[in-house]
């Protein structure tokens, strides 16, 4: 069985990466980009930090307080990103996004991220998996315009 | 008690947010209804029957808030939005005209945005400096704090009369009376005292006092801002225009209305006023006094069942109310709170508007009970039963 059809495995993928999150923990570096994410009609902060050398992701790091969704989605998230050039990081960021809110996406690309395919099935959760995104689309626009 | 008079609990739900906000009671509604279907009009205008018996109602209600909180005239009720704009007419609108650059104002971290964040504004915009008594360990706020943290340069004590997240019922009458031998301006924000505990202003030497409806079992969009009459003479109104002018001329000259007409420009919540009324009524049935005593039982029985929860963090055990703040270890507060909704409990979770207390309580977030005098030891057992089973709770928020 897959994730996609195993709803223990995604479950267990998502505790896993919410108590355990990848990059926790943020570093005094000025080559780092920083942005602070929140949304307004929860409780959810987190800073986060991203690093791209050569057009090429080499680090994304967070820090924070958010619930299981958030905490997981920054944690899978960055796991999918690093390593990746801009590019493509900007096509796994954006079929996410697709995912999360009901459009088209190519689960190929997405990985691990796929766990989150019936989130939109829950509206009130659908800001707290796209805040890291939403942190990280922040950054890469800024490198862009810089 | 009192169950059956909220049409709200007819739903299978365990409310437990009073801290936010109150459920209504069924004459509440129907005196607002009343209004709406039988004799809508504006008031302090009209001279037909509707508005004859509109103005009777609505001025009627200043009186019972005035027995409400001991005050002595009726003239010193003015009624509001709520208390955030209550405490900011304090702070613009009297405050603003009477400080000067370095004069103190005491708040505590506890405290309420809408008691905090304004005075902030003021020292931003005059130069006052706001400073913040400690808390003691229980994170309550004690006299013996509030002298030490007393200087030359206080001119203001503003603090919650019981705190929205500790929960803790303050000294009041003492603080007052340290304000008055010092000549220190009392202000106090009672949002979660007036339903809860019996408020006396002339005794506790109150010159500001704010409160909203919502939270006593009135209606949302009223609440009352209390000040001594010959301080109300010396605040400006921060809004001007119908009501509350005695006359104006093309050449400029003007004269406004004595207080607390004077505060209430344009048309009131003439509803919300008369619900707010009944809403008081319905509190004066029951006894301020035999709430309270209704609110502390179930406290002492909720914190008694959730001490023998392994997984639960209590934070503030000691506090006189109805408030209990806790988290599941290892668990975020907005996870608890929606998996206790899955059990249709509803409970608070976040910073609870007092951002400042993190540094205290070194922690960010905690999930809020607060009860009231509908709440059963039912509503607390199943609570409990829930909490049991958090062990699965990842299988429901996730």
């Amino acid at each position: 069985m897959n994730i996609v059809e195993d709803k223990e495995l995604r479950r267990e993928i998502i505790v896993d990466n919410y108590q355990h999150p990848m990059n926790r923990g943020l570093v005094e570096d000025s080559t780092y980009l920083k942005e602070n994410t929140n949304n307004e009609s929860c409780i959810d902060n987190l800073d986060m930090q991203l690093k791209v050398v050569n057009d090429k992701i080499e680090d994304i790091r967070f820090d924070g307080e958010a619930c299981a969704i958030s905490t997981s989605a920054t944690s899978i998230l960055i796991r999918s990103l690093i390593g990746k050039d801009v590019m493509t990081a900007r096509k796994i960021l954006q079929n996410y996004r697709n995912m999360i809110e009901e459009g088209e996406y190519d689960p190929e690309l997405l990985g691990e991220l796929v766990v989150y395919d019936e989130l939109s099935k829950q509206p009130n959760r659908i800001k707290c998996a796209l805040l890291p995104y939403q942190a990280i689309c922040k950054m890469l626009n800024r490198l862009d315009e810089s | 008690m009192n169950r059956e008079d909220f049409p709200m609990l007819r739903q299978d739900i365990v409310y437990f947010d009073n801290g936010a906000t109150t459920l209504k009671p069924q004459c509440v509604i129907d005196k607002m209804v009343d209004y709406y279907s039988n004799y809508t009009s504006n008031i302090h205008r009209g001279d037909y029957e509707a508005a004859i018996r509109t103005n009777k109602e609505y001025d009627g209600v200043r009186e019972l808030v005035r027995e409400f909180i001991k005050a002595q005239k009726e003239s010193e009720i003015v009624f509001t939005k709520g208390s955030t704009e209550a405490l900011n007419m304090i702070v613009f609108g009297y405050f603003k005209n009477i400080l000067k650059k370095g004069d103190e104002v005491l708040i505590d971290k506890a405290e309420h945005a809408s008691n905090v964040l304004p005075w902030l504004i003021l020292q931003e915009e005059i130069g006052i400096k706001v400073s913040c008594i400690s808390l003691d360990e229980n994170y309550e706020l004690t006299v013996s704090e509030v002298k030490k943290s007393i200087s030359d340069k206080t001119k203001v004590i503003a603090i919650s009369h019981v705190s929205n997240v500790v929960g803790d019922i303050r000294d009041v009458q003492s603080i007052g009376r340290i304000c008055q031998e010092k000549k220190i301006y009392f202000v106090v924000d009672a949002s979660q005292a007036v339903s809860h505990i019996p408020v006396n202003v002339v005794e506790s030497n109150i010159d500001f006092l704010a409160f909203s409806g919502h939270k006593m079992m009135g209606p949302t969009g009223v609440g009352v801002l209390y000040g001594k009459y010959d301080l109300l003479l010396k605040m400006k109104p921060l809004e001007y225009g119908g009501g509350m002018n005695q006359f104006f001329e093309e050449d400029g000259t003007y004269e406004l209305k004595l207080p607390p007409i004077r505060f209430e420009a344009g048309t009131p919540p003439i509803a919300e006023v008369i619900g707010l009324g009944e809403a008081i009524r319905y509190i004066n049935q029951i006894g301020v006094e035999k709430i309270h005593e209704h609110e502390m039982k179930l406290k002492k029985y909720l914190i008694q069942e959730m001490e023998k929860i392994e997984n639960v963090i209590l934070y503030n055990k000691t506090s006189e109310s109805g408030i209990v703040i806790f988290n599941l270890d290892r668990v975020f507060s907005q996870d608890t709170s929606i998996y206790l909704n899955h059990y249709h409990i509803y409970i608070r979770a976040g910073n609870h508007c007092t951002k400042m207390l993190k540094d205290d309580l070194k922690i960010k977030n905690t999930c809020r009970i607060s009860m009231y005098v509908y709440n059963t030891k039912e509503d607390v057992d199943r609570f409990i039963e829930a909490l049991k089973n958090s062990k699965d709770i990842f299988k429901i928020v996730i």
